[in-house]
């Protein structure tokens, strides 16, 4: 699905469904260098599950156009301009890591517009290393070999797919190829200078899980305890060996875990 | 935090893709000798059908053994996945026929091992599919070739039997600059000696009969996808439609849109291999896996045992010609050097002095080199090209791929090198007294 908000095309993945009048919404939001395919599966399932299904492009990523966000702020005020785009008024939300982030600023910011928050790899401060942001600011091929060997588990670094045949790092590693220049460091960017994630944690309204992996790395399970606390209503899921590309690495836990909070 | 620890080539040839089996606590990868496998429940088998799940439904279209060899081969070319089909030409017809149909053109190098080209040639043309054959050596022949119906580039990194280099880099870029792919056949040098993908090509098919397996007893092919070609960039979208328009014959499905860096392979397997139906069987990809494990040191070997015995080869009266590519005098010497540093490979051809005659001789009188139609094989072998794998080919194509009636082509197994230029002296002598 092709939409075009704040002067620029955004896309959205929709499992090849159209949208039903009536059906409740669920909304992905990627994390830092990704785009929608990095939880098709998961996605895939709610729309041929009774869901509307959007699954996003954020700006600069995949066939979204426009420049990358600078903000967690700024990509929660996007994503209100999405769902007005698209006339939703209530839907679950979904994030992965800086996803995560952004999906938390919007339902602290919406609490009646959103019924479900799924927080996956979360991490409040999501501290991100000065070498991988100065590797990510000279648009390096060095970043993307950083985050695909912090971001997949070490037994996942040796393969066992679910996903017959397919290469996980090298899967995780082409799609950071794949960023526009200056991309991913201001998705990287945006994660290590955002700091209201706890504020944000108490202001929302909503059930919400948080997902985390045991063996994950760049965003360590412990750093999200106080978002976890934070959260009123809040349950804490931690996949045991699964590291940050928990989508990829576990996709039934993950979409498992998100049957138990939206079905 | 510190630098990740990622693990290197010789390795992943030992692990990639495998662990022990979490049933039986196996070490070795189990053979999962079954047609299908059993459904949590009906939503399980549902959501399996429908692509919402990770898993095996039916063999035809994957399989636990065949996913372990296929990560394998996927992580040694630094690509994004694998399928595993049931020949060499198996995985070149998956290729072709997952992103062209009737009216679609290949350029090909005319150098190629006698099957592709029959394929090309003579059997894709009564599908619809046109091929035209350059120098691979001649860039301005490869761009002159390429038409508005040409999807697809395709070579082979040392062409069968002249060991012609192809340069990757520079007919990458040419197909690129077109808005193609580049397809290449992999199977002399494999991953150890060159990785296409780091050249610049798209996709690398095997025959994984030859070197990666290595003994010679099974036939199986390989087809790996970087994941870098993007199809559905909007200059290129209309022209490979089968990843980026609505396929129904799964539920609409537009694989560029599902997978960003995989379309290719979930178009390939959800089609092609479901619907032709050549896959690989688990007992091949366990074989297979098996001189994977090895594939490093046996490669090591495989070359210095031919530098010798091209040196040998090289240095006797009876010996017109020797087409290896280190020598100062093949014409690739210095591209060899840039693209395969490791060596190029074990397979090469000589041209005997005197008629077809000397040639029967030193067949015959070979006692190690056993005569027969393969490559890559532990044991060393020897064939007559222009009688058997090209026999095909008019003497205008022979001669254009470099293939004369005193040409032999052998391929340098892993014996005693001594042994073997020793077995070679002694067919030479008997060849002489023809």
């Amino acid at each position: 699905m092709r939409i075009f908000v704040g002067g620029h095309a955004a896309y959205a993945y929709t499992g090849a469904r159209a949208h039903h009048a009536g059906l409740p919404a669920v909304v992905f939001v990627h994390g830092a260098g990704g785009d929608h395919s990095v939880w098709v599966l998961q996605s895939r399932y709610f729309a041929h599950h009774g869901r509307n299904l959007v699954a996003l492009d954020l700006p600069g990523h995949g066939r979204s156009g426009g420049p990358a966000l600078e903000s967690v702020e700024a990509i929660a005020a996007w994503l209100e301009d999405i769902c007005a785009t698209l006339a939703l008024e209530r839907y679950a939300l979904i994030g992965h890591s800086l996803g995560a982030l952004a999906a938390l600023a919007h339902a602290a910011a919406f609490p009646d517009r959103v019924t479900a928050l799924a927080l996956l790899g979360p991490a409040a401060p999501m501290t991100v290393s000065d070498a991988l942001l100065e590797a990510a600011e000279h648009d390096s091929p060095r970043a993307a070999g950083l985050i695909t060997g912090w971001s997949h588990s070490p037994a996942r670094q040796l393969g066992g797919n679910p996903v017959p045949g397919m290469w996980m790092t090298g899967q995780g590693a082409r799609l950071l190829e794949r960023m526009r220049p200056g991309v991913l460091h201001a998705d990287l960017r945006a994660c290590h200078r955002y700091a209201d994630a706890l504020a944000a944690g108490a202001a929302v309204r909503c059930p919400a899980l948080l997902l985390l992996g045991a063996r994950d790395v760049m965003a360590p399970a412990r750093t999200a305890t106080a978002l976890a606390e934070a959260i009123p209503a809040a349950r804490t899921v931690t996949l045991p060996d699964a590291g940050h590309a928990m989508m990829a690495e576990q996709p039934d836990a993950v979409l498992d875990a998100l049957r138990a909070l939206l079905l | 935090m510190t630098s990740p620890k990622t693990p290197r080539f010789d390795t992943l040839a030992v692990h990639a893709g495998a662990r022990p089996d979490p049933a039986t606590g196996a070490r070795a990868t189990p053979i999962y000798q079954t047609a299908s496998y059993v459904f949590a429940d009906t939503d399980h088998a549902a959501a399996l059908f429908n692509m919402e799940r990770a898993g095996h439904v039916y063999s035809r279209i994957s399989n636990p053994t065949c996913a372990v060899l296929e990560e394998r081969i996927a992580a040694l070319e630094d690509g994004v996945g694998a399928i595993a089909t049931a020949s060499g030409q198996a995985a070149l017809h998956l290729a072709i026929a997952t992103l062209m149909g009737a009216g679609g053109h290949i350029v090909a190098s005319r150098a190629l091992y006698g099957g592709s080209h029959n394929l090309l040639d003579y059997t894709l043309p009564r599908f619809g599919i046109q091929t035209t054959f350059v120098d691979p050596r001649d860039l301005d022949a490869w761009r002159a070739a390429i038409t508005p119906a040409t999807r697809l580039l395709f070579g082979e990194t040392l062409g069968n039997p002249g060991l012609d280099v192809l340069d990757i880099p520079r007919v990458a870029a040419l197909a690129h600059d077109h808005g193609l792919p580049l397809l290449v056949d992999s199977t002399f040098t494999t991953p150890w000696l060159m990785q296409p993908f780091a050249h610049g090509a798209d996709l690398v098919f095997h025959s994984a009969t030859k070197f990666l397996s290595g003994h010679g007893v099974v036939i199986g092919g390989l087809l790996v996808d970087s994941g870098r070609f993007d199809w559905d960039r909007p200059d290129v979208r209309e022209r490979f439609a089968t990843l980026t328009q609505a396929y129904r014959g799964f539920h609409d499905m537009v694989f560029a849109e599902e997978s960003t860096t995989a379309a290719f392979l979930l178009r390939a397997r959800r089609e092609g291999v479901r619907d032709f139906g050549a896959c690989m069987a688990p007992f091949v990809a366990f074989q297979v896996l098996q001189g994977m494990e090895t594939l490093p040191v046996r490669m090591a070997r495989h070359v210095e045992n031919t530098r010798a015995v091209v040196a040998f080869l090289r240095e006797h009266p009876m010996v017109e010609r020797v087409g290896y590519p280190e020598l100062p005098d093949h014409p690739d010497h210095a591209l060899a050097a840039r693209l395969l540093p490791r060596g190029c490979g074990a397979v090469f051809t000589f041209d005997l002095r005197g008629t077809r005659e000397h040639g029967r001789r030193f067949i015959e009188a070979l006692r190690i080199f056993s005569h027969l139609a393969n490559v890559g094989d532990a044991k060393s072998l020897v064939i007559h090209p222009a009688s058997t794998t090209h026999f095909r080919m008019s003497a205008d194509d022979l001669r254009r791929a470099g293939i004369g009636e005193g040409t032999l082509r052998l391929s340098v197994g892993l014996e005693d090198a001594s042994d073997l230029t020793e077995d070679l002296s002694r067919a030479l002598h008997a060849a002489g007294k023809a």
